[in-house]
């Protein structure tokens, strides 16, 4: 016999365990901000000429590109952080595999993120 | 199989393109995770200095990894379409079926023109620029 109702016994134990709404708005702000920045990024490296490694240094730390560059990163590692997590929640069964399933997705892109951060910064402050 | 009531599943439904554009629309997604990879591994390698870069853009421009940048780039151009499909949505327009029919066709007749685009620049343009 126990003191909770049915309803607080149920609450917050459905797939989304809180956190859905957060989930699903920054799911959608990083994709409308992925929308130009992603464009700049195919523009840019479809107009550069990718086996100077001069030329795409240079381009690298020019002026606002170090910027944008990191921020897209940051952007795309963010969203991609996001719909990984739902395809394993949807896809990998058991407790066990889907928690080390998720740890290891948020890890890897947060490490990823951060490798491809500090090469940007590295080749815009320290030159190459 | 749980002994509760279960919705309606894949194997229920009659086959609609538009299912093969949902579920397109994750698998391109997941590669492009991947893809997040091998920026990385291109920029690091550019920080790295003029050698370890050369050896990277030797790696890459082998025609196995051709191949698979034509496919991320293939895949960057599908989600960022469907993406902007699905955002659509969620404003709350085109959600009638025939209407998600017709975006479906509108996504795919874009990415291929772009694709081709993209094509035409890299590889048949001058020489290209790879």
């Amino acid at each position: 016999m126990s003191l909770r109702t049915p309803m607080g016994r149920v609450l917050g134990s459905g797939p989304a365990r809180g956190g859905a709404v957060h989930h699903w708005w920054v799911q959608r702000l990083t994709s409308i901000a992925l929308v130009p920045l992603t464009i700049w990024l195919l523009l840019a490296l479809l107009s550069l000429p990718l086996a100077d490694h001069a030329a795409v240094t240079h381009w690298i730390a020019g002026d606002w590109n170090a910027l944008w560059l990191t921020l897209t990163i940051l952007v795309m590692a963010w969203h991609s952080s996001l719909g990984v997590q739902v395809v394993i929640e949807d896809y990998v069964h058991g407790a066990a595999l889907k928690t080390a399933s998720l740890l290891l997705s948020q890890f890897a892109h947060w490490l990823t993120a951060a490798a491809a951060v500090y090469a940007v910064l590295h080749i815009a402050f320290r030159g190459v | 199989m749980p002994a509760r009531p279960l919705s309606p599943h894949l194997s229920i439904y009659r086959f609609a393109y538009t299912m093969a554009l949902s579920i397109a629309h994750r698998i391109t997604g997941v590669a492009l995770a991947a893809g997040l990879l091998v920026l990385a591994a291109w920029l690091l390698s550019a920080a790295a200095g003029a050698q370890s870069y050369a050896a990277t853009v030797a790696v890459l421009s082998g025609w196995c990894f051709k191949v698979l940048l034509v496919g991320w780039l293939l895949a960057f151009l599908y989600h960022f379409a469907n993406g902007i499909r699905h955002l659509f949505w969620d404003a709350g327009i085109g959600l009638e079926k025939a209407q998600a029919r017709r975006s479906a066709a509108v996504v795919v007749v874009a990415v291929a023109l772009v694709l081709a685009v993209c094509l035409y620049v890299l590889f048949g343009a001058s020489g290209g620029a790879v």
